[in-house]
Formats: structure tokens, sequence, C-alpha cells
């Protein structure tokens, strides 16, 4: 029960980046139970893709790679992990907080009659138990949660809290495993995945939103903000100023009048923040202001700010992000 | 076909959550409680679905709680869905999703079932387990926050549509299954003053564990909440330095990734 | 406060909020703006059972009451007071009217198309000499074998443009100023029957409020209501109930008034404080509070008294008065919370402003209301205490 195993998620071909965040999850837990990490990889090129995880600390990586689990299937999946676990005696069990992190994870637990901690942000490691914290309540408090007995625990995490792994000594073994998966296991399969067209998410789903106020000259150069949105899976908003001007539709407008967004991020672009905008975007968990008005109220709200011209700040941000993502 | 939708009572999406004197959970003191936002658009589908395939289809909802979720699910019943079914135990209290699983798989088992609507996840605790465990306790398959719903001819198989990160997933499943709902699938009726006359007359049947002969109840704590944190305070906003436009940018994205980490 | 409500009275309540936050606030801001009727929110709220919430079962009604058409007016009234006065009009004038005073026949005929919303009702009382004083009414209905023939005209009759049945009173008696009145069912169809001028108002914009133009207008002798000569009788019957709907429009415009204060002055910050932080808007929300609370007690009383078959004449008039010249207060008071941007467009407060203004005017002024209430607590003065 002192081992962990992290698993790899696999999606159109590639590896997800938040395997080293769990990489890192796992040194925290292996610190404190003096146990080993092990990684699990199943999909479509398995045995490729563990070569990424190479030289992080991992004492081996199964690859299961066959017919039945060429496709996600949560029943498929679930069967090749509870197997492992049954099999190796795994303590902790580590999943990114993805769609299918958060699909599969709930059900191997219930498998292997294990516990589970969703959507967790920090762990730590204390009296011989792995302490989770997570939000509830939409993110209005947190909670630390713990195990209770020896119990397999589930912990999917979300991208982005853990710094991802450095590099650690140590070979990792690579073991190709079968998938013990029989087609009628089978009863709910994803048959196809259609990647979203360049339609934007509507401003009240979004996670996150780049923002254009009375600085924007005209509906073009909205398009800046657009290709900041598109390349963070977001969408546009703009304020009641521009709107009314109509370089863009009332559907986008922030504010009293407008929408009330919640996003995870907000960049506000050459918007003053009157009283009525803030009253749209006040609850967004991480707000930034980029105007040239160092006295503009919106920076009263912000989290960041940048005092400058937003026709020069957002190509920046864009073209910096892009190297980051 | 018997159409089961899950529901919990919790408290409103605009309400403020205060962690009580004891640090032992949240203050309910004023707080407005609802229909989990998830579980009005279970309830849709369930009511879509029963229109679509018609004949003698019931709808029924299922919903653990305490005492006044009696309300919530008349609210439900007025919508239009059939019958409903309060399990009210105070030993059910603090369930975890792998006890309240196994009582609600009994109650549901004994109902019968071919399809299970659910909200993705309550927006109290958003743990988003209950589905998988149920699903593994039922052995059916299981589907996660789909954006489209259609069933065969047949009515034997669906065709969802799931949103994943960047893309929508097709998925096809076998009946019976559950299946996990969120924003964008429907649009949630309201109930209607007639369906509030006619909810008046409609059953709800209520269970404690007793009547559920369920030994789920009995089952060990595994996990326990050690800590109740508030939110950070939100402080100063942090003005980003620098020479030039390029420069700022690129510390703004670096604060964005590794401080607030929305990146 | 806790008014006690019941489960289903919560989910009437719950049903009508919803739909107001959603459906409702997601149009209010352009149709007041463009002056514009949504004839979908009509079709909406006919479908969830609001037209026909007075009305019994077997005429499509969900029977639900007097107070539960007040706690629903209340809650469209937040969101968008056009919608809430046309609600009023239908329910407590024109449905209770046809109720009360229609023959079998009418009532078939008419409350079932009312109660699911497939059309709408209108009351037309009014006339330029003949406002308050509903005794100079100069329509004039004579009877012309199984016809009357209509001639004159009606002012400000709420949504007159759109509805499908018009209450309307006219005179049969030329001799006999109040007992000479008598009231009647008009399709727009009729023969001579016409939309004459459509009023620019200061507020209520998503409403229209039009004249209606009687000439050689020809009405069934079926739809003659109760009588002739019973006329005066019905008006002021209608107006009754039609007084505790205002009442609740001034509620629900008086709770958004109050939300926009306090959500404007937590936001707002003059001279490094949060405004809410100041005597003088602590002091002016502390009024505010109250009066809003007084008015609920008023007319719920009034309402449910209705309910309970008493009449309810000072009491409703008591209940119009005090909540309309509070809610006119009240707005008031949160305009000048919200400074400067109170009187833009910008913001909700402002409208409420212009809509507010209505409210002690129609269905009887205040006036008229004091008029009321002193002659009925008199009379109960001098049945009890004989001089």
């Amino acid at each position: 029960m002192n081992d962990i195993l992290i698993f790899g998620e696999i999606r159109n071909g590639e590896l997800k980046r938040v395997i080293k965040e769990l990489v890192t999850a796992g040194r925290i837990v292996t610190e404190g139970t003096g146990g080993s990490i092990d990684a699990v990889l199943i999909g479509k090129g398995a045995s490729d893709l563990s070569k990424n995880i190479a030289g992080l600390g991992i004492r081996k990586t199964f690859c299961v790679d066959d017919n039945l689990v060429e496709k996600y299937s949560t029943e498929g999946y679930a069967k090749v992990l509870s197997d492992l676990i049954t099999d190796s005696g795994y303590g902790y069990i580590f999943f990114g907080a993805t769609a299918m992190g958060r699909d599969l994870s709930p059900r191997v637990a219930a498998r292997v009659d294990g516990v589970m901690f969703s959507d967790c942000v920090d762990l730590r490691f204390q009296d011989g138990r792995c302490i989770a914290k997570r939000p509830v309540y939409s993110g209005k408090l947190f909670v630390e949660i713990a195990p209770v007995g020896k119990i397999p625990v589930f912990i999917t995490l979300r991208p982005n809290n853990l710094p991802p792994a450095d590099s650690a000594a140590g070979e990792t073994e690579t073991e190709m495993r079968p998938s013990g998966v029989m087609e009628d296991m089978i009863r709910a399969l994803a048959t196809e995945i259609i990647p979203m067209a360049g339609g934007r998410p509507d401003i009240t789903e979004a996670e996150v939103i780049i923002a254009g106020g009375r600085a924007m000259k005209d509906s073009e150069s909205f398009e800046i903000l657009g290709e900041l949105a598109d390349l963070l899976g977001g969408a546009v908003g703009a304020s009641r100023a521009v709107v009314d001007a109509g370089y863009v539709p009332q559907s986008i407008q922030v504010g009293q009048t407008g929408k009330i967004v919640n996003p995870k991020l907000y960049i506000a672009c050459g918007i003053s923040g009157a009283i009525q905008h803030l009253a749209g975007m006040r609850t967004s968990k991480v707000i930034v202001a980029i105007n040239k008005d160092s006295n503009a109220p919106i920076f009263e709200r912000a989290h960041y700010g940048i005092v400058g011209d937003l026709f020069e700040v957002v190509p920046a941000l864009t073209e910096e992000i892009r190297k980051l993502l | 076909m018997k159409i089961i939708v899950l529901l919990k009572r919790v408290p409103d999406t605009e309400a403020k959550i205060l962690i009580n004197s004891k640090g032992s959970g949240i203050n309910e003191e004023g707080v407005k409680f609802i229909i989990n936002t998830y579980d009005e658009y279970a309830i849709e589908e369930g009511l879509k679905l029963k229109e679509t395939v018609g004949g003698d289809s019931t709808v029924t909802v299922v919903c653990m709680g305490v005492e006044e979720s009696t309300e919530i699910i008349r609210t439900a019943l007025a919508m239009g869905v059939d019958k409903g079914i309060h399990i009210c135990d105070a030993a059910l209290e603090k369930a975890t999703p792998a006890v309240i699983a196994t009582v609600l798989a009994k109650a549901i088992e004994d109902n019968g079932f071919d399809i299970i609507f659910c909200g993705k996840q309550g927006i109290d605790y958003d743990m988003a387990q209950t589905q998988a465990f149920l699903a593994e306790k039922l052995d059916i398959p299981q589907v996660n926050v789909i954006a489209e719903f259609k069933i065969s001819e047949d009515n034997k198989k669906v065709f969802l549509l799931r949103r994943i990160e960047g893309a929508d997933e097709k998925v096809e499943a076998d009946l019976p299954v559950i299946i996990s709902c969120a924003k964008g699938l429907n649009e949630p009726r309201y109930a209607s003053l007639p369906g509030i006359m006619k909810a008046k007359k409609k059953e709800i049947k209520k269970l404690t564990l007793a009547d559920l002969d369920s030994s789920g109840a009995s089952e060990e704590k595994k996990s326990t909440i050690i800590n109740w944190l508030p939110l950070p305070k939100s402080g100063e906003c942090k003005i980003i330095e620098g020479e030039e436009p390029g420069e700022k940018a690129v510390e703004l994205a670096r604060l964005l990734r590794e401080e607030a980490k929305v990146l | 406060m806790n008014y006690q409500l019941s489960e289903e009275e919560r989910m009437l309540q719950k049903t009508a909020e919803d739909f107001a936050n959603k459906s409702l606030a997601a149009v209010a801001v352009e149709s007041n703006e463009r002056g514009e009727f949504q004839e979908d929110i009509y079709k909406q709220l006919g479908e969830l059972g609001f037209l026909g919430m007075t009305l019994p079962e077997k005429y499509g009604g969900v029977d639900f009451g007097n107070f539960c058409l007040a706690l629903s007016i209340e809650q469209i009234s937040r969101v968008c007071a056009s919608t809430a006065v046309a609600i009023s009009v239908h329910n407590s004038l024109v449905n209770w009217v046809i109720l009360n005073f229609g023959s079998d026949e009418i009532r078939e005929k008419y409350l079932p198309m009312l109660a699911s919303g497939e059309t709408l009702g209108a009351y037309a009382l009014t006339e330029s000499n003949a406002g308050s004083d509903i005794g100079s009414i100069q329509t004039s209905a004579v009877r012309k074998g199984d016809n009357y023939i209509l001639n004159g005209s009606k002012l400000f009759v709420s949504t007159g443009d759109k509805a499908g049945v018009v209450i309307v009173f006219a005179r049969t008696d030329p001799e006999n100023r109040n007992q000479g009145l008598a009231a009647f069912i008009v399709e727009p169809d009729f023969p001579g029957f016409s939309i004459g001028k459509v009023e620019k108002k200061m507020g209520l914009k998503a409403s229209s409020t039009v004249e209606l133009v009687f000439e050689d207008c020809v009405v069934p002798v079926a739809n003659l209501l109760a009588e002739e000569g019973k006329g005066m009788e019905i008006a002021l019957g209608g107006l009754d109930g039609g007084r505790i709907g205002i009442a609740s429009q001034a509620l629900g415009i008086s709770q958004a008034a109050l939300d926009e204060a306090i959500r404007f002055a937590r936001e707002r910050k003059q001279f490094g404080t949060r405004i809410i932080d100041f005597q003088s808007t602590r002091w002016k929300i502390a009024d505010m509070v109250t009066k809003l609370e007084a008015s609920r007690l008023l007319v719920y009383a009034a309402a449910k008294s209705r309910d309970r078959g008493e009449v309810t004449t000072k009491l409703t008039s008591m209940a119009k008065l005090f909540s309309t010249r509070a809610a006119n207060e009240i707005v008031n008071d949160s305009l000048q919370i919200h400074g400067g941007v109170g009187y833009t467009s910008e913001f909700l407060i402002e409208r409420l402003y212009r809509d507010v203004r209505a409210l002690e005017i129609y269905e009887g002024t205040s006036e008229i209301q004091k008029m009321v209430i002193s002659r009925e607590i008199i009379k109960e003065y001098d049945r009890i205490f004989p001089e």
C-alpha cells in the first residue's frame, strides 16, 4: 500500500502535460510512505509515449495498447486499472482532473472499494496519510480531506496547481501489459472525437474571457482579442460602450445590462471599469486589467494590472502564451 | 420505459457560503436551498425522453436528503415528473458517495429502471462521484457531462455527445445507462401553475434505511474532512512594471501561469 | 420577513421569480427601450398559467386566488413593470368581471381563451372627460334589435391594441348618471371598432396604452354583462381587485429599487469609503425597507381578505394608497443613492423611476383612494357610533 500509481492520459496521440504534475504529487506521498511511483499509459502509442516520462524517477511504466483500448471507454479503461491496482496493491492512484480523469477515477474507485478526492489543488503528507485540499461550494470554500484506514485513495488533481516534476535519477522500466478487456465489457464507447470548430464558447460559459472596452477603435481591432481568446479556448467580451457603438453584438456584452460572467480568467483590455461593468464580472477568479490610464477604476478590482497600450500589450501577451502552452 | 432522475437539495448558487462557528461545515443560517442546478437539466432531459418514447413511460425522481427536500421533489413533480422517492434517514446525514450509491442503487432497483439521468455534480461538495459509484453498483455503463442526447428507434441504445477539452466526443451506449447532464444540454422548463396543482396529487414515497433493507449505511467511514478553509483574501492589484510592453506581457504570462495558475 | 407561505405558494413564487429572472429579464431592457410589446412573453405566461390565476379549473384557470396573483405580479414587476400591469389588468379586471357578471354562455365562450393566454384582455373605462369621475362616461350604447350600437371613445386602455377581449363601459341611460351605465364585451373585429391614438408615455413603455374608438360599433346583446344599469357596480368591483394588482406591482418595483440601491452602494466608493457606510445612505435604506415591508403587510392582507370573500374596498384602497406612495419614495431614494449615473438609462433605477410614477395615478389616483378610505371609515363610525 506504499506505492503510487499515476495515470497518463493519451488524447489525440499525445500524452497530457498534467502527468508531470502527477509525478510531483506522487513524490509528496512517497516521501512519506517510502514507496515507489509507477505509471500506466493506456491507448494507442502508449509505448512510444512512455519515453516522454523517462528520467522522472518513475520505477515502472505499464503500457497497455490493444484494439479494445484504442478508443476510450470508461469500462474498458476501468478494467485495466482495477486489475493493475488489485495485482500490485497501490495505496494512492493519481489522475489529472480532466474530462477523462473525472470520468474514470470514480469508476475504478468504486470497483476496488477505494475512496476518492476530486479536483484537488494541493497535497501534503502528515501522520502517515495524504491530506488533500479541494474546493467545495463552487470554489467558495476549501476543505482538507484525509483517508481513514488502509484503502486505495484515488485523487484527481487539477492541472496547473502543482509544479511539473523535474528530472530525477533512476531507470524507468517499461512493461507492456495486456488490457484483459473483452468486447462485451464495453457497453459505452467513444466512437469519434470531433475537434471544436472555430466557434467560441458563450461568455457565460467560457472559462477565459478577453474583453474590450472604449479603447477599441472599431470592430476589426477586436481581432487581436479574438486571437488570444482562441488560443485559450475562451470567449471575447465587450463593455456596453463598444456594443452601443455597434462594433460588436450585444450577445457578448458583459455587465449589468449585458451578461453576468464568472470565468477563471478575465482580461479587461481598455475597459475603464465603470461600476455597471464591474457588476457583471466581479466574481471572475482572476482579473487582469490592461489600460493606459493608471487611475482607471478597473485596477481597484483587478488582481494583475498593466499600465499600457492594449494594442502593444495584447499581441505580445498572445505571443508569449503561445510559447508557454 | 422507466426513467429515473436523481435529485439533490443544495444551497442557492448565489448564496454566500461561510464556515460555521465550530469549523465543522457551513453556516446554513439564512441560506436558501434549491434543486442542484445541474439536476434541472437531468429532469428536463428525462421529461423530454418520456415525451419521445411515449407509451406508459414514467419519470421518477429519487432524492436522498433531509426532510425539507420534499419541496424540491414537489417542484420536480410540478415540472412534469410522475413520482418521487424520498430517502430520508438521519444516519445518511454525512454519507460518502459510496454509501449514497449503495442506498440509491437499492431504491432504484426496487423501483425498476431503464435509464438514469443525474446532474454532472452537486454544487455543494462538487465531488462528481455518485454517478460512477452508482453505475458500478448497478453494473451499468456511465456517460459523463453530455451536451446532446438521442435515443435509437428501438429504445435500446443512446447516442451522446460529451464536451471534453477542446473537442466533442461522440459516445454510444447500451441501455440501461446512467448519464450526467450539464448546462447547454437543454433549457429546463418552469414548474407551471397547472403543474403545481397536479403535483399536489402525485405520490412521494418516503423511505428510510430500514425500508430499503440496505446495509450500505453501516459501511465504515473511509474519509474525513479535517479542515474547512475560507478563501484567501484577494490582495491589492499587482501592477506589472517593465521597460516596454513586451516585457510586461512576458511577466504577466508568467504570473498567470505560475502564481494565479489559470493558464 | 417571513410571510409563512405554504409550500404551494413558495413554488408558485419561485416559478414567477425564475420566469422573471430568466425569460423576462432577457427581453425586458430592450423591449422597454424600444417600446415593444413582447407577444411571446404573454404566450409563455399563458402556458405557465399566469393568465388564469383566479379562474376556476372548468374555464381552464388554476384558481390560485388573489394572494398568489399578488405574489406573481410582485415578482414580475421586479423585472418589468409593463408586463406586470398587463397581467394585473387581464386577471383582476377582465377575467374577474367576466367570471362574476357574464352569463354561462359568455363565460364558456371567453374565459378559456383568456385563461390560456390565447388572447389578452383589456379594460376600457376612462374617457377624456371621465377619469376619476366614472359617472361622466359619455360613450353611448343604444339597443337596436339583437345588438347594441356603441359610439364614443376610450382613453388610456392598457394593451388595448393587442387585446382580443375588451370590457367597454358605456351609457345606456342618458338620464341616470351613476345607474345609467353598462359593461360590454367587445372584440376588435366587431364592425365599428378601431384603434385611435397610441400614447407616448413617460414610462411603462413595454406595454401599450391606446385610445379605442367606437363608431356605430355593433355588439351582440349577449355580450352585455349582467344588465343595463350595472356598469358602475361592475367597474368598481373590478377595480377593487385591480388595485391589489397595482399595489403588488408597487411591491415589485420597490424591491427592485432597494436591491439596486444596496448593490450600488456596496460597490460605489467616494472619499475612500463605500457609500453604503455613510449614515446618509444607511438611513435611506432603513426607511426604504421599512416602507416596503409595511406595504407588503397591507397588500398581502388585502389579497388574503379578498380570497376569503370579504368586502375589501377600504383595505384594497389603503393597500394601493400606501404601497404606491411608498414605491415612489423608495425609487426616489434609490435614485438619489445612485447619484448621477442613476439619471442615465444605463441603470435600471432610471426606468423604475419613470415606471413607478403611473402607480399613483391609474386604477384610481391616490386622491380617489383617500376619498374611498375616508368614506368607508366614516360609514363604519356612523354605523357603530351613531352621532
